[in-house]
């Protein structure tokens, strides 16, 4: 347990930095969480799917008179009733032929992808019903390889699309070519993101309720996605406001992933034809083969200029990603990156080639970190290939390309800005948090025990605050620039304080959060504030909990609203005492004279007047107490230039990893005995919660970088559907983690405070991979593709160990990361 | 694959849940979990993966931890189930475990926490004094996605030498 952090830019705050218990802990302990799965209706129908068998096929026929007969089987559903009812959803990018419904419409384009919708009174009955549903299908052509899929002649996923490429664009930041020229080396390598997620504990989950007198859906789902209720009204052909999400459920996880519109479309329209409750609630299988939530599958070939001293001058990067058969915001997780596509090092220009491909796989969604922890991996894994080239210690080449703590705000080649940061402190903290002397002398010992080990280092940004300028980015026909969240504040009769939030939440304590702010803010015990979550229709708006942006964005958007209110409760107080307002000072939520604190107006007395005694109160004012605060993301509200340079993010954390690993080179297997972690995240609200986040986050990197992998056949089967295959780490396999925070606060946000939700895991594999691939060098063996599990690992070691063997060469297959 | 299922005939299930008893009849294939959430309208105990793997599910079948989603609820016939709702000394209060989950920030979205507590609540039983390997050897078969487990130790660690507390 960490205490509360002692840094100097805490000494200003009450409330905030302090150590809290979470509001939310509570309800969990006891068992009293509220989570979309306990949400019963009176009268619900359950819903189970039949899914395709086949990678890609025709769909020859459906017959479902079996299922129908079944007693309590209410409907069976195809695409071709389905689809003529709704809009598709949006392809994420200008790919119109691209089209995507809940049911696949005469064709499949993946194992798994939903075919038919059985209803029934129970899941069981209706999992009995889908069973007796006979689909004939005719087999077609497929393709599994994104490289494959980018040649002539290769099956198409979307033949109206006439290409399996849905995006790609070449950007050039800066004379990468006069700066290729000029420098003394270049060196280039292939890196591979494997396809892996963030898997929450609770699969999605959806119940819609339609009710015909109102014309209202009534919507409870484990959703954490921005504008859903307005994409979900969208695609049922519906107004906006006969929709309505319940945004008080709790979460159990996400991580970016809990996207699940085309589960809430089916739901919501079978609900309406049905004129009953309808829930739709994921098994393991359904939740990772068509649940639509995996993530990035990056195939990344990079070169970079250098000279001699280590000084990296110039990358270029081409970045293929395989999103599988549809597309909803996964192409934009190549745009993402291009905000911090330099990482922390002063590379001066860079060329990055995004190409975003389609293939017979599962389709892709957004993951913690939305892109860019695979583009540090990419990022780091060079920096440790230019220090080997030039025999330099990896953590000496870093210092010498790291931005510099005095060269802040620091404008990099594509157009972002990073606002502020300290990187050579925070890896100093993460070199001192490891006590690196001793981690050195623990890998030698290590090795004089036979083992194969060896320390990883990596150095990573964080861009926060969630802003969508990707979408403008990579799609010319979509200006979004705005990208605002907000809170509303309100101050009962009794005194009593109430904020109002307009998004659910996924474990990162936004009631905490919001209280804490707003006690900061009005000098008012922080448990004492209730945190309600509004649902979409009375909700303020809100882009919900991604791109670690809440402590940015509701944050500020709370300490928004309570400004407002104690402005207000000044201006009352001024006019009760016929004092100009900078007379009053707020101290301890009451209004007292700056010049003689012993007199002034209680809280209480302000709220009376506010409240009941209207002629008491300032000529004009607004009765009551609330007040709303709508705010855009900061150093948002541009478009690209031409030539594709843009602010991403407002913000930018920073985080440096430092683990020792070993190898056992029988079996392959990792162990990973020390880890620390360097984190500067600006002020932090919460730390317990950014501490959370950041264990968390590593444990969802060690996952990435050795463990989970979602896997195909060559014939499309995807093999990966129960945790047995999928696997993920236990307290067994993470380790015991030392974080030592460091904090430089923003200057663009209400409290300096910057994001942290995907902290950890941007820079967690780069350091993983990098500690196993200095220790297989002892044995001149290298591993460039995640997941690297024993398997792939033992592969690696029988390939160096046989090289010179021809006879043996068979031994030593392609890297594990390699199939597709 | 036959064209039609029988009705399944029900059975009558005795359990006790958290000290009360019930008396329902249920379909035989009925897991331990549904029975408590579904029928009894127990939620805390939560499902993750429905293959026994995940450990969400967790509860104590006449005092030993079991996966509820594993487990018929005819099999539980006759037996004392104690769910997360039952772990609370009474209304109003948490246990030392329960309190030390929330000192030590050892949860974020609160959907593995049932099982854990479960599972902790076993260990302690058994090993009032556990060290950080003991613990991890405890919810090893208990998968969280949120927490990385550090603050999950660091609670049991704190429960093992904390009173209770309101």
């Amino acid at each position: 347990m960490a205490d509360a952090p002692r840094d100097k830019a805490y000494e200003a705050f009450r409330y905030i930095g302090r150590r809290r218990r979470a509001v939310e802990h509570r309800r969990f302990v006891v068992g009293q969480g509220r989570y979309a799965a306990d949400i019963q209706p009176p009268g619900l129908l359950h819903v189970a799917i039949v899914a395709s068998p086949h990678a890609s096929a025709r769909i020859v026929s459906v017959d479902a008179s079996a299922a129908l007969a079944m007693p309590g089987v209410h409907a069976v559903v195809t695409g071709d009733q389905l689809t003529p009812e709704l809009e598709p959803m949006l392809p994420g990018v200008d790919a119109p032929k691209v089209e995507r419904y809940p049911l696949a419409n005469g064709v499949v384009r993946y194992a798994g992808e939903w075919v038919v919708a059985v209803v029934a009174e129970t899941r069981a009955l209706a999992e009995d019903a889908s069973e007796l549903v006979e689909i004939e299908y005719e087999a077609a052509p497929h393709i599994m390889d994104p490289e494959r899929a980018m040649e002539a002649g290769a099956p198409l996923v979307h033949p109206a699309h006439g290409s399996n490429v849905i995006f790609r664009r070449v950007f050039e930041w800066g004379p990468v070519a006069k700066d290729f020229g000029a420098a003394d080396h270049q060196l280039s390598y292939r890196v591979r993101w494997g396809r892996s997620s963030t898997v929450p504990i609770e699969t999605f989950v959806v119940t819609c309720d339609w009710n015909d007198a109102t014309s209202l859906l009534d919507v409870w789902a484990s959703i954490q996605m921005p504008k859903y209720p307005e994409l979900l009204a969208r695609c049922l052909r519906l107004p906006g406001n006969a929709v309505r999400v319940h945004f008080d459920v709790d979460v159990g996880g996400s991580y970016g992933v809990k996207r699940g519109l085309k589960h809430s479309i089916l739901v919501g329209y079978l609900s309406r034809m049905l004129g009953r409750p309808v829930r739709f609630l994921e098994d393991r299988l359904e939740n990772m083969r068509g649940g639509d939530m995996q993530g990035p599958d990056r195939i990344f070939d990079v070169t970079l200029a250098f000279d001699a001293d280590g000084t990296v001058r110039s990358m270029r990067m081409r970045a293929v990603d395989d999103i599988g058969a549809y597309s909803g915001r996964s192409p934009l997780q190549l745009g993402k990156p291009v905000g911090a596509i330099v990482g922390p090092y002063r590379i001066a220009s860079v060329e990055y080639d995004a190409i975003s491909v389609m293939t017979n796989k599962t389709p892709q969604e957004a993951v913690r970190g939305f892109g860019q922890a695979p583009t540090n991996y990419a990022i780091e894994t060079g920096m440790n290939r230019v220090a080997r080239f030039l025999s330099l210690d990896p953590i000496e080449l870093r210092r010498r390309n790291l931005i510099g703590k005095d060269e802040f705000p620091y404008l990099i080649p594509s157009g972002t800005t990073y606002d502020s940061g300290d990187y050579q402190a925070v890896l100093d903290k993460a070199l001192n948090a490891a006590a690196y002397p001793d981690l050195l002398r623990e890998r030698d010992a290590l090795r004089a025990r036979g083992l194969l080990a060896g320390i990883g280092v990596s150095t990573c940004l964080e861009p926060s605050g969630g802003n969508s300028a990707f979408e403008p980015l990579f799609n010319p026909k979509n200006p979004t620039t705005t990208w605002m969240d907000s809170c509303l504040v309100r101050i009962d009769l009794n005194g009593a304080v109430t904020a109002s939030m307009g998004t659910s939440t996924s474990g990162q304590a936004h009631e905490t959060l919001v209280s804490t702010v707003v006690g900061e803010v009005l000098h008012r015990e922080p448990d004492s504030i209730r945190v309600i979550h509004a649902d979409s229709l009375g909700a303020l708006p809100s882009n919900s909990p991604v791109g670690s942006r809440m402590a940015i964005m509701l944050g500020g958007a709370a300490a928004g609203a309570a400004r407002l209110l104690r402005d207000k409760m000044i201006r009352i107080a001024a006019h009760a005492m016929q004092v100009p307002p900078d007379a009053i000072l707020w101290d301890g939520g009451d209004a007292v004279l700056r010049e003689d604190p012993s007199r002034g107006m209680r809280w209480g007395a302000l709220v009376e007047i506010a409240h009941r005694k209207y002629h008491e109160m300032p000529e004009g004012m607004e009765p009551g107490l609330q007040e709303k605060f709508v705010w855009e993301v900061p150093t948002g509200g541009k478009m690209p230039t031409a030539d594709g340079r843009v602010q991403m993010y407002p913000c930018h954390s920073f985080e440096s990893h430092v683990v020792l690993a070993s190898i056992d080179p029988e079996t392959g297997k990792v162990a990973l005995h020390r880890y620390a972690v360097g984190h500067d995240c600006g002020v932090m609200i919460s730390p317990d919660v950014v501490h959370g986040m950041t264990y968390g986050g590593i444990a969802h990197g060690l996952g990435a970088a050795l463990m989970e992998r979602f896997a195909f056949s060559e014939d499309g089967q995807f093999l990966s559907g129960s945790f047995a295959d999928y696997l993920i780490p236990s307290a067994h396999e993470v380790p015991s983690i030392s974080i030592a925070d460091h904090c430089t606060p923003s200057p663009l946000t209400s409290f300096g405070q910057k994001g942290s939700g995907e902290a950890g895991y941007l820079g967690g594999p780069a350091a993983i991979a990098g500690a196993v691939n200095d220790a297989l060098a002892a044995r001149g063996a290298s591993i460039d593709a995640l997941p690297m599990t024993p398997p792939a690992i033992w592969r690696a070691l029988a390939a160096a160990s046989t090289a010179s063997t021809p006879a043996h060469r068979e031994l030593a297959p392609a890297f594990e990361g390699e199939k597709c | 694959m036959s064209s039609t299922f029988p009705a399944p005939a029900l059975a009558t299930v005795e359990i006790t849940v958290n000290g009360r008893a019930y008396r329902r009849a249920v379909e035989p294939r009925t897991s331990l979990v549904d029975f408590l959430r579904e029928t009894l309208g127990l939620t805390g105990t939560h499902v993750g993966c429905e293959h026994g793997v995940c450990g969400a599910c967790s509860v104590l079948l006449d005092g030993d931890p079991v996966r509820s989603c594993l487990i018929f609820a005819v099999q539980a016939d006759g037996l004392s189930v104690t769910t997360v709702e039952g772990l609370a000394p009474e209304r109003g209060k948490l246990s030392a475990l329960q309190d030390a989950f929330c000192e030590s920030h050892a949860m974020q979205c609160g959907y593995c926490t049932p099982g854990m507590l479960i599972a902790c609540q076993d260990l302690l039983a058994h090993n009032p004094q556990p060290d950080e390997a003991a613990i991890r050897d405890a919810i090893g078969g208990n998968l969280c996605r949120c927490t990385g487990y550090q603050q999950i130790v660091d609670a049991v660690k704190l429960a093992a030498g904390a009173p209770a507390h309101g």
